[in-house]
């Protein structure tokens, strides 16, 4: 969470690109594409759409607001290396077996052949936020 | 599970932890409404990771990738509504500072 809001957008862009390379690496590819593609960059687009049609704060509320906002965001990293190293230093996971059931490994087969639900749930969602969209961005009648 | 793949894991565990501490922490402190959505968009990757890794660790690398592809969806549904619904706040109070929005105060 940087000063101002594009750099933010840009970080979560860069974290985005970095979550697609984890994924990549653990046997992923379409998943680390489709979060390349789509989280890394459309959701970019769309956070940097809606703060362009925002305006600036004149600069002295900006300065105030600036150090609220170093103050409220001060505390998080010192919380993220104590609670980092606790975990380290304690966190014990028990060991546990997996059962051995029928695999299927591929991404197509699971999502045509095995997650029906999923397909029609994503259709209705994708209709939903296409309706969503036309009514936020609709004019009021005059 | 071999003793490297478990390592592994718990380091994963923990990295997905301070994610999500991080993304909670974002949308309990902030008083804007794009900071907001931005924490909610780390605790969403949290989650998409703690996905991929089950699926690694399982090795059901083809269930999870489907399963992630949905939450990518539903993710990308929300923060377009959720960016319409900032522009909406933006545009009747011309702020996007939660503690300002006072429309549906009873």
């Amino acid at each position: 969470m940087t000063i101002r809001l594009v750099h933010s957008v840009v970080g979560l862009a860069l974290t985005s690109a970095i979550l697609a390379v984890i994924m990549y690496r653990l046997n992923s590819p379409l998943a680390a594409v489709f979060e390349l593609s789509v989280c890394s960059g459309l959701i970019s687009v769309i956070f940097i759409t809606t703060v362009s049609f925002t305006q600036r704060i004149s600069k002295e509320r900006f300065i105030v607001r600036r150090r609220e906002r170093l103050l409220r965001f001060l505390y998080l990293p010192f919380i993220i290396i104590i609670v980092g190293l606790l975990l380290v230093r304690y966190l014990k996971i028990p060991q546990f077996s997996l059962p051995c059931l029928a695999q299927v490994t591929d991404v197509r087969l699971v999502l045509w052949n095995m997650r029906h639900l999923d397909l029609l749930g994503q259709a209705i969602i994708i209709i939903a936020g296409v309706f969503g969209v036309v009514v936020f961005f609709k004019e009021p009648n005059k | 599970m071999s003793p490297d793949t478990f390592e592994l894991f718990r380091y994963f565990i923990i990295f997905i932890i301070l994610l999500f501490i991080a993304g909670v922490y974002c949308v309990l402190v902030s008083f804007n409404l794009m900071r907001a959505l931005i924490g909610l968009e780390i605790l969403i990757k949290a989650v998409t990771l703690l996905i991929i890794l089950a699926g690694y660790i399982c090795d059901r690398v083809a269930l999870a990738q489907a399963i992630v592809l949905t939450l990518i969806v539903i993710e990308i549904v929300i923060m377009v509504v959720a960016g319409g619904v900032v522009l909406w706040a933006y545009k009747y109070n011309k702020t996007i500072d939660p503690r300002r929005l006072s429309n549906l105060r009873g």
